[in-house]
């Protein structure tokens, strides 16, 4: 089904401190643009696919948006998997679209946990409080430390993903953090989880986004001004938590892509723009390798340089990612891969054919895929 | 909420987990050996992850285990640690296999740890819980 369903539509709200917004709301709004963007009506969304807000769960919580669009749609509901959750409803849209159960679909996620609460972000560990065992960034450290010990990463090459995304941040007119990184600076920067310091973690941020999705086809008789195909998508997931997860430094991201690249057809070597979930700099450069962008063990040394920077030879995260455009988790990645191959991104990368992006959830536990063309 | 007015986060033994806490208080660091298929596993689950089977006996561990990883916070995401910043988290592997998290004690700077390294079992005591940590060879 390479290439037969496109995303017809992209849409967000502002990113950063909404006060007021609930999350049904930014949902709201952000489908509202999507639709606009796409060129439809409402009436003919018949698939809606939703990640619940990460702070605030809600039983239910498809119905809620549905019942606020003024929709009825034939399929949908809600879909856990973390920050996966975005590209995995994209796939499932995508294979539903296909096969007749719905003609337009909607993916739709927005959460306010910067002005709302945040608690999901700073639980216990499975059973181990006890030794402090707290929070999502002393999971990443926990890899990023054995990847180092491995492989023998920097922490200055970490910076350097850091610098690079809030460099794209910075020329992002609708970025939440529009403040350019030195190295020397992610260095004087305090540790929040050693080896991980402040500037190694994604904002957290109020905001939406949505993505139209149809047939190619569907596409073509309705005229829509832009449609991105989708060439490959795939996901990959591991149960095991950090402490017994039996190889600490390769990912779920691996399966994922092999599976998005086999379906797309192509090769790492042929996509010239990424977006890559930043959720912290370490899962950049062990999703850069678990993709085969380099060998595992070579990520640090492949961030370094500049590569990764725009103007480089693989521009990543093109908007900020979640380091500085907004931490939202990972719709907004979608919806600048959509730019990069409509030829309408802030920082477009010239003659980019094809954009990978990737969603990854829990502490690396989940990964979703997804390959992008052009028609 | 300061340190002072926070309740310490203790474990809470269920009708699994209770004889793990239950022998560290004796001085033994317990895991689970399936009866079936011989996996070794923590922490306590009522089925063997490796083939399911709900036959499985609580062993001994040695106390020899080695260093996967670790991190030092920095920021305290529970109010009951922030007088104790900066403090270590690691991951442990045992000789006998299962893998737990566990904290390393007898150092005086954390940074200098290296992955794989070989550490001792030192059961140590929290709010009146002993609970296992491990200190480096």
């Amino acid at each position: 089904m390479r290439g037969r369903v496109v995303i017809a539509g992209i849409g967000h709200t502002a990113f950063g401190r909404l006060p007021g917004r609930s999350p049904t709301s930014l949902n709201v709004e952000a489908v509202r643009a999507a639709l606009e963007d796409a060129g439809i009506g409402k009436d003919a969304v018949d698939g809606l696919f939703v990640k619940f807000p990460t702070s605030t769960f809600e039983f239910m919580y498809g119905q809620t948006v549905a019942e606020a669009l003024g929709i009825q749609p034939r399929i949908g509901g809600v879909w856990d998997q973390g920050g996966a959750a975005n590209i995995a409803m994209i796939g499932f849209a995508a294979m539903a679209i296909e096969h007749g159960q719905c003609e337009v679909a909607v993916v739709t996620f927005a959460d306010n946990p910067k002005s709302g609460t945040r608690q999901a972000y700073e639980k216990a560990w499975g059973h181990d409080e006890v030794y402090g065992w707290f929070g999502v960034a002393p999971g990443y450290a926990m890899i990023a430390r054995r990847h180092m010990g491995q492989y023998g990463t920097t922490s200055d090459q970490l910076g350097a993903i850091a610098v690079a995304c809030r460099g794209h941040g910075a020329a992002n007119p609708q970025a939440q953090l529009r403040q350019r990184l030195t190295l020397d600076q992610y260095r004087a920067a305090r540790m929040i989880a050693s080896p991980l310091r402040r500037d190694d973690c994604c904002l957290v941020s109020d905001g939406g986004a949505a993505v139209v999705l149809m047939s190619a086809a569907r596409a073509r008789a309705l005229g829509v001004a832009r449609p991105v195909p989708i060439l490959g998508f795939g996901q990959g997931q591991t149960s095991w938590e950090v402490a017994q997860r039996p190889d600490l430094t390769t990912t779920a991201a691996a399966i994922s892509a092999q599976t998005a690249f086999a379906m797309a057809g192509i090769a790492p070597s042929q996509v010239s723009v990424a977006q890559i979930y930043d959720c912290f700099t370490i899962t950049v450069l062990m999703t850069l390798e678990d993709y085969g962008f380099c060998r595992k063990g070579e990520g640090g040394r492949f961030v370094e340089g500049g590569r990764i920077a725009f103007g480089g030879e693989l521009p990543v995260n093109t908007s900020g990612g979640l380091l500085s455009e907004t931490g939202m988790p990972g719709l907004q990645l979608v919806v600048e891969g959509v730019r990069q191959m409509r030829g309408t991104a802030n920082l477009q990368v010239p003659n980019a054919r094809f954009c990978a992006v990737s969603n990854q959830g829990g502490v690396m536990h989940t990964h979703a895929t997804l390959i992008l063309g052009q028609e | 909420m300061n340190a002072d007015q926070a309740p310490f986060p203790l474990p809470l033994p269920d009708a699994v987990s209770a004889p793990y806490w239950q022998a560290l208080s004796q001085g033994r660091l317990t895991f689970q050996r399936c009866a079936r298929c011989g996996g070794a596993w923590l922490p306590p689950r009522p089925e063997c992850p490796h083939c399911l089977s709900a036959d499985w006996a609580w062993e001994d561990a040695g106390g020899r285990a080695k260093l996967i990883s670790w991190v030092v916070y920095h920021v305290a995401y529970h109010p009951a640690f922030a007088d104790r910043l900066p403090y270590n988290v690691a991951v442990v592997e045992l000789a006998e296999g299962p893998r737990l998290i566990s904290s390393i004690v007898g150092i005086d700077d954390a940074e200098t740890l290296r992955i794989d390294q070989a550490l001792t079992l030192a059961i140590g005591q929290e709010h009146g819980v002993a609970v296992a940590r491990f200190r480096p060879d």
